[in-house]
Parts: structure tokens; sequence; C-alpha cells
């Protein structure tokens, strides 16, 4: 049974994720998305960017890290290996760029269990190296109730 | 149909991608998601899975396209959100799941002379939707 006294509380932040060039590209190439802010510092830097730009749902590659390092703490007692994602949302103040650090604050806004599942809203701002907000994530992740196989 | 002249009822260009088990490995590879449900059929199968199913959020990146393609611009996307209904099976073959993307416009607004488009967006694997209630907020080019 996951912990319910963790809702309504704030992790500690994470170590800072220094966005990187080829990570943006490799992210992006993943996804097949061939943007030119994407993958040419050139047309970035002509389309008024400080650096390439990284796709939208870019904030998985480190904010995901966060949410699995919280979930597989036993601390928790979550079933991390059989768990789904239910939905997930991003908001940006300004958009993720090639030489950002970023830092990741989880909170733990919810916790339901219905039927035969619990069901965790958590919640990531993420901020920039000087404070300012850049972007507001939220995820429902999903585990099955009850007994889990051994 | 350019997203500059956007208005509400428009389709955006749809897109059709086959997703292998190899594009599975790569975007794991690429976002840090390593949960084996991606790319082992004994642990997928054994989690109670129909067989390996692609990540949620490759889905949703997937559906994203149509949007940083339409605007030409990642950043024109200010939000974003979806629900995950059904899980994309990936056989292990060379074909890969095939996965249709859509999307249309749902409104256009000015926000302080920005112009704003909320796009519904749609994917489908085997003729079922397998995102719910995905809708982004783009700002439009001038």
């Amino acid at each position: 049974m996951p912990d319910a006294s963790w809702v309504g509380r704030a992790l500690e932040p994470a170590s800072p994720y220094q966005v990187g060039r080829e990570k943006i590209r490799e992210f992006a190439a993943a996804i097949g998305d061939d943007s030119a802010v994407s993958n040419d510092v050139e047309a970035a830097r002509a389309a008024g960017h400080r650096d390439l730009v990284a796709p939208p749902t870019f904030t998985v590659c480190f904010t995901m890290p966060v949410i699995e390092a919280f979930l597989r703490d036993p601390a928790f007692d979550w079933d991390y290996t059989r768990m789904v994602h239910g939905d997930q949302r991003i908001a940006f103040t300004r958009p993720i760029v090639a030489g950002d650090e970023l830092t990741t604050v989880v909170h733990v806004d919810e916790l339901r269990t219905r039927a035969s599942n619990h069901m965790l809203t958590l919640r990531c701002e993420v901020a920039d190296a000087d404070g300012e907000p850049v972007a507001t994530t939220h995820a429902l992740l999903v585990t099955q109730a009850g007994e889990a196989a051994e | 149909m350019s997203a500059s002249g956007a208005a509400a009822g428009d389709e955006l260009p749809p897109l059709q991608v086959h997703l292998t088990r190899a594009d599975l490995v790569r975007y794991a590879g690429a976002s840090g998601d390593l949960n084996p449900i991606h790319w082992s059929d004994r642990v997928a199968t054994g989690a109670g899975l129909p067989g390996v199913i692609a990540h949620g959020m490759l889905t949703m990146a997937l559906a994203g396209r149509l949007l940083t393609s339409w605007t030409g611009d990642p950043s024109s996307v200010r939000s974003y959100g979806t629900r995950f209904t059904r899980p994309v099976v990936v056989p292990d073959d060379d074909t890969g799941a095939l996965v249709e993307l859509s999307g249309k416009v749902s409104d256009v607004r000015d926000d302080d002379g920005v112009r704003i488009a909320t796009v519904d967006l749609a994917a489908r694997f085997d003729g079922k939707t397998v995102l719910g209630r995905a809708r982004a907020e783009v700002v439009l080019p001038s």
C-alpha cells in the first residue's frame, strides 16, 4: 500500500540537468522530428533561439528519472513493475533550449485507490539556473492494488 | 494548409508511422525509460500485456510531430496533454505497428496580439484510438 503521508509533499530538488545539443538531436531522431531548430544551431539562432530547441515531450528525459527514483524507493511502497502511464500534461513557460540547466522538484499531488488500482498524480516544477519557471508537467501513474506477484 | 492562416476546423497534415522494436529500443535509450515492457516479451506478457508495447510518451511524441512540422518550430507548443487509453502492441517483425496520427484545429484565439490555436490530436492503432483527449495549445506563426 503506497504511503499516503507523502501526498501534499514536495521532494528534495533533483540535481540540475544539463540540456545538451546532442541529447536534443538524439531525442528528436528517436521520435522522428526533423525540425530544423532542433537539429541545426544556425537555423535555431536564425529563428531567434539561443540554441537548439527541444521537442515538447523532451521533458520526459529529465523528469522521469526523478520520478522513477521516488517510485522505486521502498519507503513509498509502489509496485513499479506493474505501473502504466495514465495521462501526461506538459505546460511551458518558455521553451527548453540546449545549454539550459534545469532543476526538477516533484510534488506528490494526489493518491487515489479505486477498484483495483492505485492512481498517483505527480507534478514536476521545472526551473532554470536563475530559478525562473520553465515548465510544469503532470503525470498520472497507475499500478495494481492488492498483493503483487512475488 | 499553413499554420499562419489557421482557422477552427482546419485539419493538420496527417502522419503514418510504422513503429518497430528498433524504434522502441532507440526511444528507450534517448528518453531513459528502460522499462522492460517496452522491449521484453517475457516481462510484457508476465505483466498481463498482449506483448511488447510502445512507450505512451513515444506515441504522444509522434502526435506532437504534427504540431512541430505544422508550425515549423517546437517552441510554438505552449501546452500539450493526453490520456493513454490503449496500448500500441509492437510485433517482433520488420513491419512493426502502424500508428495513424491526425489533428484538427478546434479554436483560434487572440492572446495579447499572439494567435493561439487549440489543436485536438488523434492517434489510432489497429483501428482504435490510443490517445484520449489529446490536446495542445500552439502559438501560430505571424
